[in-house]
Formats: C-alpha cells, structure tokens, sequence
C-alpha cells in the first residue's frame, strides 16, 4: 500500500526542483477517506505561477497512487518561511540556495548566509531573482554570486 | 463603480488598483534599463496580479453570482474600474515609473497592514502577505528615487518633473470614499493618511525632490471617473479574452 501522505509531501516544487512542497511547509493537511484524499496548500507568494502547476502535480501524484485528489487553498494561516523545515533549508543549502532567516526575523535588510562558504560578509544584489520567492546576492567572501529565498514572516 | 457598495466594492476598488498598476509595469519587461529591473518590474508586476486575482476571486464570493477572478478582470468596462486615478499614468521614463511607484507603495503598505486587523478575516490573512510583499517593492522604489533624485543633474531633473506631474494625482491614493462606513465595522483598518504624508515627505527629501506647492488634487478613480488613459490600458489587456470569450489556456 502506497503512503498517499508522503506522497503528497514528496511533491517536488515545480520552481525549485531541489525541494518538495512538504520541505516547504506548505502542506497544511492530507485528509485519506477511503479513496478520496483531500490535500489542503498554503500559498506562499500571492502571485506565483507555480501555484497551478503544484495543484496538478499534487493531482497527478495522488492518483497515481491511486486515490481521487481534491485540493484546496488556504490563506489563513498564512504561510511564513519558518515553515520551511529543516530538511529543506539543508536541501536549498546543498542546491546553492540561501534559506531564509529562520525565526520570524525581519528579513528585508539582513544579510543573508553564502549557502557556498558560509559568511555573512554578503550583499544583496537585486531584491527580485528568477522567481517571485527570490532575491540575488553576492558573497564577498568567496566572490560567488547565489539566489536567497526572501524572508516571509508573519 | 455603479451599483456596488460597501466591502464589495472596497475589494474590487483594491483588486483594481492592482490589477491596473501589475498592467503598466507589465510594459516595461525587455525595456528596463537593465537586465536586474526587467526582472524587478516583471516581479512587481506578478505580485500585484497575484494580490488582484485573490481580490477578485474574493470579489466573486461576496457578490455571489458565480463569477470567477476573470471575469472582474476582463469583462467591466472602464467606468465600473474603481482604481485610483495614478496607477493608471502612462510610463513615461523610468524616473517616472519609479515615482509613481514610491507614492503607490507606501500608500499599499499603510493599507495593508491596517488590513492585518480587519474583523474580515479573509482580508486579514491576505493583509500579512501582501503587506510583506509590499515591503520589498517599496524597497525598490524607495532605493531608485532616492539614487534618481540625488543622482546627476539630468536624473534629478528627470525625477522632479516626474514628481510634480505625478503629484496631483498621489493625494487620491490615500482618500477613498465610503471606507470610513467599513471602518465602523472593522472590517477596513485604521485611517493612514498622515502616516503616507510623512512617510513620502521623508523619502523625498532624501532624494532633495520638492513636493510641489499648491497642487490641486485631481481625484474620481475609486468611483470610476477616470483619465483617458484607462480605456487603451483595458483595450490592450481584455483584447484576447474578449476576441475569444471562454477560451482557457
């Protein structure tokens, strides 16, 4: 029997392939009732493009464990970048993507850790990158240009 | 605007607002003056679209006769548009842009994070994100007046007369009718007119731009009064949906 739940979270994020939407932290629930599965998403930047494009992995991954998937959204409560888990801020690390501050820091103006060597001796470069949850950054440190997720906090 | 009030109306008057600005930026992308602002307004533009179309979609709730984000979008004519009248301001140059943009988004951010206490818990939810959204737009705004004005002779020259072309139109941004009615109820937040005062005043001194003197308000986009240049905005952007009605993508 396929574990539709794990299934669910395993889903990986159609803009940053590195990571799943559970990694994320934006599944808020996975409701198995016989063979229907309801899977309620957080969503993260109001605008991003990606948002249809999980809603039909998340489809198609559900029935292909062979479940019928209903899915819904849900803004409140809103989805913050401290729901990213641990395992995902290692994932975004090793990918050479900066996570975002944890603990709900106000991220706008702090620097952000290199994901390559580790200093904090980083500017920003452009506040908005290839996708909307984006920022790039230059690491003087290592002199490596890397993306940093944006800190959403509450 | 005609035959819809109250919160209805606020959020369409909301959605609008961003909908029409997402629209304007829109036009810059591949013309940015460099590579970092085609990204930056094509970035701003999809937030704005994104806050709109959860407006809308909330919008279609309220009203109750099934329709769906697009229809607001791309099936109202110009005088049921209940955007203020400054997102609708051609381009002009990028100084002019950004000018817009810096009187727009610390009016969005005031408003939006007056919304995070709105008895409307919708709203309130959608408030925390756009709110945060709305601080790294304003960062950006902030950052280019700020660089354009106190930067060369012809760039402050540039911003100023962006500033006092624009002005007249900025005072609307922060005086919407009937929200004082959704106040009572909580459902819209606290007034923030005179923190977007001393917000703006302050971003323009730092960027030595003159707030000009004696300018008369012109004021009528959140009750569907607007300038001529709506119309072409609306031609272009409901042009496919409306050449083929039903059409999905």
């Amino acid at each position: 029997m396929i574990d539709v739940r794990s299934v669910v979270y395993g889903v990986p994020d159609p803009e940053l392939p590195h990571v799943s939407i559970g990694d994320l932290g934006m599944v808020r629930r996975v409701v198995v009732d016989g063979t229907q599965v309801s899977v309620t998403i957080a969503p993260t930047f109001l605008g991003c493009p990606a948002t249809e494009q999980i809603q039909s992995d998340v489809e198609a991954a559900v029935r292909g464990a062979g479940y019928t998937p209903s899915v819904e959204w849900e803004l409140a409560p809103m989805w913050t970048s401290d729901d990213i888990t641990e395992e995902g801020r290692t994932k975004l690390r090793m990918a050479g993507i900066a996570p975002p501050p944890a603990g709900g820091a106000v991220s706008v103006d702090l620097p952000v850790v290199c994901p390559l060597c580790g200093s904090r001796r980083t500017r920003l470069t452009a506040g908005f990158g290839a996708t909307p949850c984006k920022a790039l950054h230059h690491c003087d440190h290592c002199r490596q240009p890397f993306e940093a997720v944006k800190g959403l906090p509450r | 605007m005609n035959g819809t009030s109250g919160l209805l109306a606020h959020v369409l008057r909301q959605g609008d607002r961003a909908l029409v600005l997402a629209q304007r930026l829109g036009e810059w992308v591949a013309h940015a003056p460099e590579l970092e602002e085609d990204m930056a307004v094509a970035n701003l533009s999809l937030d704005l679209l994104g806050q709109a179309r959860h407006l809308y979609s909330y919008a279609g709730e309220l009203e109750g006769q099934g329709h769906e984000e697009d229809y607001f979008a791309y099936w109202r004519s110009a005088d049921q548009f209940g955007n203020p009248l400054l997102v609708e301001q051609p381009n002009g140059d990028f100084a002019h842009t950004m000018v817009r943009q810096l009187l727009h988004d610390h009016a969005a951010l005031l408003y939006w994070e007056s919304m995070t206490v709105s008895t409307d818990s919708r709203l309130a939810a959608l408030a925390v994100r756009a709110s945060n959204e709305t601080r790294f737009h304003l960062r950006h705004s902030h950052g280019w007046v700020v660089r354009l004005g106190d930067g060369t002779e012809e760039s402050h020259r540039r911003t100023q007369n962006a500033l006092t072309a624009l002005w007249p139109y900025a005072e609307e941004l922060v005086t919407c009718p009937d929200d004082d009615e959704l106040r009572e109820t909580g459902q819209v937040g606290p007034p923030f007119a005179d923190a977007w005062r001393t917000a703006v005043a302050e971003t323009l001194a730092e960027a030595t731009l003159i707030i000009p003197d004696g300018a008369v308000p012109i004021t009528g986009g959140w009750s569907g009064t607007h300038t001529e240049h709506l119309v072409p905005l609306l031609d272009e952007l409901q042009s496919v949906a409306r050449a083929h009605p039903g059409a999905s993508w």
